[in-house]
């Protein structure tokens, strides 16, 4: 069993856990994660790992809820415990200095990129950290990321705090304004890497996205979470969770994350049988 | 109440006692086991059939190598509990091998009873002798030996991984298992349904080694919790045996193979057997619940989906490239799939998959084969027959075509010696890899084969690790087969 022994709602909705896990403590690196089960009859969900402390032996994740698996995992308190976490799983990021690197995220993507912020920073990278949200009460990890990015922009959809717009928009002009960004990491939804990956082609910058496709073992066996990268099929649990994204076949992608969806609504409304969502 | 004492060596006077089993109509509509087992009676029947030849082939053809006649002798005269720890003494698993083992290519196949006629059933008295041990609750546990002081860190708690646990544990030495997935079994949970091998069988087995002091570590990931190297230089660990199965599985290459509907047999039997998702919404994994599906392959793993599917509520074709007669799968698996009502359609490929306007399966291209000449596995390999091609309706497509052998533990251990396959290059006597201290078996060293090649392997890999922690060294020269069975050896000579 994996005590939860922090948790807290860092923006509506969000929420941060730590979870003791020694074994996996101790070997993270940036961009990994592990798979999760909150009680024995959960399913295996990756997250994506926001840090770590191998000292403390806990993990951070960072876990919106949007259906039943997530569901339930909120819904433990601190001081409960998970059945299972298992992980590091995924390779990970390669951290060099490659000069200026901007990091691209939303939703549970800024809890990721803290990590990689950290380690690109430390590796002499000068580390552009461009987040979104629908607006500005739904932000989180201000702080954290700005001790670790040189710059740090903020955009919001309604304009209610920094950029009005979304990462892309960032990203795009300052490429079109000429500066130079060496590498691109895109960490969250799957339309916002696409759009990044649109974005920096042109460009021709090195970008990478971290896909978050359907898993199951999460260890290579079943298949499940396989993407077509360039002429190939890959893994993302054993080949990823990082590829390149101007290689990455997209609509596939966001074919198969949907695969479940009547299902996974079927699923929440035995908890919420006066729900009907529609699908 | 003991059975009265029968007329012994009845042989071929008696015919092979039938298992009892669910109506076809029944089973296919519910997931509980197939087979009921026999009864005491019918086990007593059965057992008397064994002619308790002197020289017993059935021994040398078991790779455990059970003393058959010994356990036999014991269920004639009712003493089912003995009978039981006879087998024990060889195979940690019964209840799991007298269900899954392919007995007919094994023991009864040089049963000498069966060169005339039907040979002893084994594999049925083996299951019919661990389930009662089981359902009687008097499971004994054997006297073990002094602790010797040694610790052996087992990879992957499947058939081999559990095989060696209990041989070790019962040699003094202590061993942890550490498993990746969140239960122990393996291909034994993830991937043999609960209607061929109750899970609560497994969990029996794996129950009575933690009795023999064996230790689980479930969630844990050798290669990336700790490398091979770890566990012995910072871990403690004296030696190590990787049985981590084959545990990638192929896909046949074809376009619109990542269309949704298109699943390994892999994933399709994890979400139903470990995850439960047949259970669904009770647990949280959702199955795949489709109307016309395809299976692809002809070995068990292709019958054991083909079952599973028709279960869930589909109608069910499996798609074979060759001949029924050069079908892999047991004659006992593909026999019970065609009576449930799986349909077989042979001698026929994919092409390709297509897909409707939600990048959902719609339906699968195939083209007709016919059989040429021997391939390199002696099989007659089957080629295309020109413009044969056929469209097939189905929504759901299971490939079952094999497995790889997973790559995690070679990738994180630069040093091991893999074959150009990917597996684990092992020496045949004593299953040593080409690291000191370091042991494999199972599917990771062959590929893909048995439940039970891969525990005859651990057996192997459990004397040689014993050798080792006691003298430091490989057993060196690696013993021949004749010295592991000296009896034997000293009657042929």
């Amino acid at each position: 069993m994996f005590k939860i022994v922090e948790k807290q709602e860092i923006a509506p909705n969000v929420h941060e856990l730590v979870i003791e896990a020694r074994a996996t403590a101790r070997k993270a690196r940036p961009g990994q994660f592990v798979i999760l089960m909150a009680d024995e009859k959960s399913e295996r969900v990756p997250y994506t790992l926001s840090g770590w402390d191998a000292e403390a032996g806990t993990v951070t994740l960072v876990v919106i809820e949007v259906g039943q698996s997530t569901r339930k995992l909120i819904s433990m308190k601190q001081g409960d415990s998970v059945a299972h976490l298992v992980g590091p799983l995924g390779i990970p990021l390669e951290i060099e200095t490659y000069g200026t690197v901007a990091l691209a995220a939303g939703c549970y993507g800024i809890g990721a990129i803290l990590c990689i912020a950290r380690a690109l920073k430390a590796a002499q990278n000068r580390v552009i950290s461009v987040v979104e949200a629908r607006s500005h009460y739904l932000h989180y990890y201000h702080n954290k990321l700005q001790a670790v990015s040189d710059e740090l922009i903020q955009t919001t959809m309604d304009g209610s705090e920094g950029i009005k717009g979304h990462t892309v928009d960032v990203i795009g002009r300052k490429l079109r304004d000429g500066e130079k960004l060496d590498r691109v990491i895109a960490v969250g939804c799957a339309f916002m890497m696409m759009l990044t990956a649109r974005t920096t082609q042109p460009h021709g910058v090195k970008t990478l996205v971290a896909l978050n496709p359907i898993m199951v073992d999460g260890t290579g066996m079943c298949g499940a979470c396989r993407v077509s990268v360039g002429e190939n099929t890959k893994f993302a649990c054993v080949d990823g969770p990082f590829f390149d994204a101007h290689q990455v076949d997209w609509d596939e992608l966001f074919a198969r994350k949907a695969a479940y969806a009547v299902e996974e609504t079927h699923s929440l409304e035995t908890t919420e049988p006066h729900a009907r969502f529609r699908v | 109440m003991a059975p009265e004492p029968r007329k012994k060596k009845t042989g071929a006077k008696v015919p092979r006692q039938k298992m009892p089993e669910q109506e076809p109509e029944d089973r296919a509509r519910n997931f509980e086991e197939v087979p009921y087992g026999y009864t005491p009676e019918l086990a007593i029947t059965e057992a008397c059939r064994c002619l308790e030849c002197k020289e017993s082939q059935c021994v040398e053809g078991c790779p455990v190598n059970i003393d058959i006649p010994g356990f036999i002798r014991l269920v004639q005269d009712g003493k089912f509990l003995e009978a039981a720890m006879k087998i024990k003494e060889q195979n940690a698993l019964p209840a799991v091998c007298g269900r899954v083992c392919p007995q007919e290519e094994q023991c009864e196949k040089v049963c000498v009873l069966g060169v005339k006629h039907e040979p002893v059933a084994i594999g049925r008295l083996e299951r019919f002798v661990a389930d009662y041990e089981r359902s009687s609750g008097a499971m004994t546990l054997p006297q073990l030996p002094p602790k010797t002081g040694k610790r052996v860190a087992v990879v992957g708690a499947g058939p081999a991984g559990l095989t060696v646990a209990g041989d070790l544990i019962r040699l003094g030495h202590d061993v942890t298992v550490f498993e990746a997935l969140h239960e122990p079994g393996g291909v034994l949970m993830y991937g043999i349904p609960e209607f061929r091998l109750p899970k609560e069988i497994v969990q029996a087995e794996v129950d009575f080694l933690r009795q023999l002091g064996v230790e689980f570590v479930m969630d844990y990931v050798v290669g990336r919790n700790a490398t091979v190297r770890e566990l012995l230089e910072e871990d403690g660990y004296h030696a190590v045996f990787i049985g981590t199965g084959a545990g990638l599985p192929s896909f046949m290459g074809v376009p619109g193979e990542n269309l949704i509907g298109v699943y390994s047999a892999n994933e399709y039997l994890t979400r139903s057997n470990l995850m439960k998702a047949y259970l669904f919404p009770e647990f949280d994994t959702p199955p795949i619940r489709r109307w016309r599906v395809a299976v692809i392959g002809g070995g068990n793993v292709a019958m054991d989906s083909a079952r599973m599917a028709l279960r869930l509520g589909g109608d069910v074709t499996i798609v074979y490239r060759r001949a029924r007669e050069q079908m892999p799968a047991r004659g006992e698996e593909v026999h019970h799939a065609e009576e449930e009502g799986v349909k077989l359609l042979l001698l026929t490929a994919p092409v390709r998959v297509l897909s409707d306007e939600n990048h959902r399966v719609r339906a699968m291209e195939c083209i007709r084969m016919e059989l040429g000449g021997p391939d390199s596995s002696g099989r007659r390999s089957p080629v295309p027959i020109e413009g044969s091609e056929f469209i097939m309706e189905v929504d759901t497509v299971v490939v079952a075509i094999g497995n790889k052998p997973n790559p995690l533990v070679p990738q994180t251990t630069p040093e091991i010696k893999v074959s150009k396959w990917g597996t684990i290059v092992a020496e045949e006597q004593t299953m040593q890899t080409s690291i000191p201290g370091v042991y494999a078996g199972g599917d990771i060293v062959s590929g893909a084969a048995t439940v039970i090649l891969a525990m005859g392997q651990a057996k192997i890999a459990a004397r040689s690790i014993d050798h080792y922690l006691r003298t430091g060294r490989n057993p060196d020269p690696p013993p021949p087969k004749p010295e592991r069975k000296p009896k034997r050896a000293a009657a042929k000579t």
